[in-house]
């Protein structure tokens, strides 16, 4: 069953843009079936109800959201990229 | 189509003297304005977006980058505008709020579609990931140098 992941950002439509695309091409490789939710911060809350199982975000978290987060900057700045692909992966194989 | 496509020569300021992040802004986003790329209130839009949501990264080099952008219904129609700043401008860190980050570099990005142009982020991304290109960048006297530079 395909894993979902919920890419957030200010807009909704920059960077985490980029990021979805670089998470679902880093699962393609590693063989995980992945579904990238590309939404601003201010939805995360109704995606997390529709079942979500990591967020990955460039934004500030505001509150807990009850699964992992991992920050997505790095696909932006190139800044320790390989080892956010790496613990994607890691959360999502579990 | 890359960022050369969405960048037009009368958008890009080379060493501009700003104080403030706010200066950069209404600056760059005058000139977007002005060339009929993004709406009368885009500029105040951006500076408010900025206030609650910033845009500065932290490259981990000698420079930094800041991506000041807004909701697409500021936008006509997609461009991007550049400036490498004389001094350094404090903009705030993206995912931690509160840290500062001294930026030489902001590409404002106005798009008129969300999850799209894809091409064109990533090669934004692109180039916020390579040293090389953003000294080149920040070493260009002319625009028509930095253009040469840009990939």
């Amino acid at each position: 069953m395909a894993k979902t992941v919920i890419v957030s950002c200010g807009t909704a439509i920059a960077t985490s843009t980029v990021a979805a695309k670089a998470i679902e091409e880093a699962c393609k490789q590693a063989g995980i079936q992945v579904v990238t939710k590309q939404c601003k911060a201010a939805e995360i809350q109704g995606y997390i109800n529709q079942g979500a199982d990591l967020i990955v975000t460039t934004t500030q978290m505001r509150f807990d959201p009850g699964i992992p987060v991992i920050n997505g900057l790095p696909f932006l700045t190139g800044v320790g990229k390989d080892k956010v692909i790496e613990d994607i992966l890691e959360v999502l194989r579990d | 189509m890359k960022i050369k496509d969405f960048l037009s020569q009368e958008a890009v300021i080379i060493g501009l003297e700003a104080d403030s992040s706010e200066e950069v802004i209404r600056v760059l986003g005058g000139k977007l304005r002005d060339l009929g790329y993004v709406k009368e209130d885009f500029v105040e839009a951006a500076l408010e977006r900025e206030r609650n949501m910033p845009t500065g990264l932290p490259l981990g080099g000698e420079y930094n980058a800041a991506i000041p952008h807004v909701d697409i219904e500021y936008v006509h129609k997609s461009a991007l505008g550049l400036a490498t700043l004389k001094e350094p401008v404090v903009f705030y860190n993206m995912v931690e709020n509160d840290k500062e980050v001294p930026c030489q570099l902001v590409i404002m990005l106005a798009l008129d579609q969300p999850k799209a142009q894809i091409e064109m982020l990533q090669s934004t991304a692109g180039l916020l990931q390579s040293p090389e290109v953003i000294e080149r960048i920040m070493k260009a006297g002319s625009v028509a140098d930095l253009f040469e530079a840009l990939p």
